[in-house]
């Protein structure tokens, strides 16, 4: 029942054969993924194995690094955004990214979250103010910063800011979040907090997360792709990985045989 | 020796360097206001000066001197912040880029009465103004410009890292990136490149001799027309400095009060220098806490 259900779902990322080196270093090897719309999608796997740098492939920031050459595909939405002119601005705006660690802009709770709408056009300040008040409420932050909205964002806790923060990525109404790591750098109880906040997103969003806490991928995702040395080893549903998982790397990983 | 002791060594040997800064800056401005004060009046800052006569004020000089400051930093500041974001975000790590901040380290070098020279060639020959602001303010911009690049550089550098991913990663373009999250919070050390620039430019006198002139023409404040010879605000006129003042009436002033005027133009210029300084800062932070929502 469960799996008919899922095959429904439209496919929104499909990577094919995605290959990538910083200069000679060979970082991702012939990666094979498709995500469904609307589904949370866990990445796990030892340090160095390539899933961060997975993840930034997927909005492109990865281009940052100026020695980066790819090769490959990965379709978001039908076209391939590794080849040709891709119009980063619109596929970031589709393709929000959160970070390690919340990273507000120093300025006021209410400029960051407005940040990205007014940049991308909306100058009506009722319409601002409309769309601060439910990218906050979305993140279960409303109720606690209401009242400050014009003081400094650097002045929440880290859960705040990391809330903050993906209410800031929400703002710009995107359909993908991709998620790197997000909770590494918080307590158990703001993790938690963030893991609600996930299971609740994917009503709306399709969500990409790069995690080290295996428990957390099982907890929250829907399907999980073990990274090992670049490759992915193995792709299937979640409770599939965790409890039958076919090969014995994967094996090995989850039961905390090594990484 | 053990470490504990080396720590109160070394400890005590700060304590001792910055004790004597401050002290060396103490000796220096009580020295300069226990002499300088005495000749301040409000006559002496509202009467021009006299090349002859007892009792000349320097109203025009320290007119001047903001005027000038004002027209440098209006051309130091944009040039300096743009080439800082160019080194910092656009340059890419090569030869070129080293080439050119070998240059930029190299103009900083230069002395400044060579930056004068250079200013007497182009500015004052070449374009055939003559002495004028203008050119005493582009030969000044010549002077700062690589303090001011370095400066913006280095605290552009300095914002981290996360926080431009951030807006890269919202679908900001890298310039809008620039403008809206690094330049705000690269503002306070850009500040205080400006302030350091500032205070150079108050003080010079040697590119200014044979740039803005030794002289200033008679001065009409009710004059605001910028293009008429006798306003003050004219960029084409002479202008001489309260530094080059300080200066010239030192060397060859042939007015019996010759030290009391150096001495009150110096206290008047340190005073000044200082209430820029201070004015700077306040308004600085004032702005950049209305940026960041910060208190």
């Amino acid at each position: 029942m469960q799996q008919q259900m899922v095959e429904k779902r439209n496919s929104i990322f499909d990577v094919v054969d995605l290959n990538l080196w910083y200069d000679d270093f060979h970082a991702l090897k012939n990666i094979n993924l498709e995500m469904n719309e609307k589904e949370v999608t866990a990445i796990i796997g030892p340090s160095g194995c390539g899933k961060s740098t997975f993840i930034k492939t997927m909005n492109l920031m990865i281009q940052m690094i100026p020695t980066v050459k790819m090769s490959g595909q990965i379709n978001f939405e039908g076209s391939n955004i590794i080849e040709g002119k891709v119009d980063l601005v619109s596929l970031r705006k589709h393709v929000g990214m959160i970070f390690q660690k919340g990273n507000p802009f120093p300025q006021s709770i209410f400029d960051n979250i407005a940040y990205g709408p007014r940049i991308h056009g909306i100058k009506d300040k009722k319409k601002l103010n409309e769309i601060v008040e439910s990218s906050l409420k979305d993140v279960a932050l409303w109720d606690e910063v209401k009242d400050r909205l014009n003081s400094s964002a650097i002045g929440l806790s880290g859960g705040q800011q990391q809330r903050l923060c993906i209410a800031r990525t929400l703002a710009t109404k995107p359909e993908v979040i991709l998620m790197d790591e997000p909770t590494s750098a918080l307590d158990p109880i703001s993790t938690l907090k963030i893991e609600e906040l996930i299971t609740e997103l994917k009503s709306k969003y399709t969500i990409v997360i790069v995690t080290h806490n295996m428990q957390q991928a099982a907890r929250i995702s829907d399907k999980t792709a073990f990274f090992l040395n670049g490759e992915v080893i193995e792709y299937d549903q979640t409770d599939i990985i965790f409890s039958n998982p076919k090969d014995r790397r994967t094996e090995d990983y989850i039961t905390g045989r090594f990484g | 020796m053990n470490s504990k002791v080396a720590d109160r060594i070394a400890t005590g040997v700060f304590i001792a360097i910055a004790t004597i800064i401050v002290l060396v800056l103490i000796g220096l401005f009580s020295f300069i206001l226990f002499r300088g004060v005495p000749q301040i009046s409000w006559d002496f800052i509202t009467t021009t000066s006299s090349t002859v006569r007892e009792g000349g004020g320097i109203r025009d000089q320290l007119f001047n001197s903001f005027y000038i400051l004002f027209i440098t930093m209006l051309i130091t500041v944009p040039l300096g912040v743009l080439g800082g974001v160019y080194m910092a975000e656009y340059a890419k790590p090569g030869k070129i880029t080293n080439f050119i901040r070998s240059c930029i380290e190299l103009l900083a070098s230069l002395p400044s009465i060579v930056v004068g020279m250079f200013g007497l060639l182009i500015f004052v020959n070449s374009t055939g103004w003559g002495y004028t602001i203008i050119g005493g303010a582009l030969a000044l911009t010549i002077f700062n410009i690589p303090v001011m690049v370095r400066v913006s550089e280095d605290a552009i550098r300095s914002v981290p890292n996360v926080q431009k991913e951030a807006s890269l990663a919202l679908g900001i373009n890298h310039w809008h990136t620039i403008k809206t999250v690094i330049l705000p919070s690269a503002f306070p050390g850009i500040l205080t490149g400006a302030i350091l620039a500032s205070g150079r430019v108050f003080g010079e006198a040697a590119a200014l001799l044979f740039t803005a002139g030794l002289s200033t023409p008679r001065l009409d404040y009710m004059n605001w027309n910028p293009f008429s010879t006798t306003s003050p605000l004219n960029i084409f006129r002479p202008a001489e400095t309260l530094s080059v003042h300080i200066w010239a009436v030192n060397t060859n002033g042939i007015m019996p009060d010759v030290e009391a005027i150096a001495d009150g133009s110096s206290a008047i210029l340190v005073l000044s220098v200082l209430f820029f300084n201070l004015t700077a800062r306040f308004v600085g932070s004032a702005v950049h806490r209305k940026i960041t929502a910060s208190k």
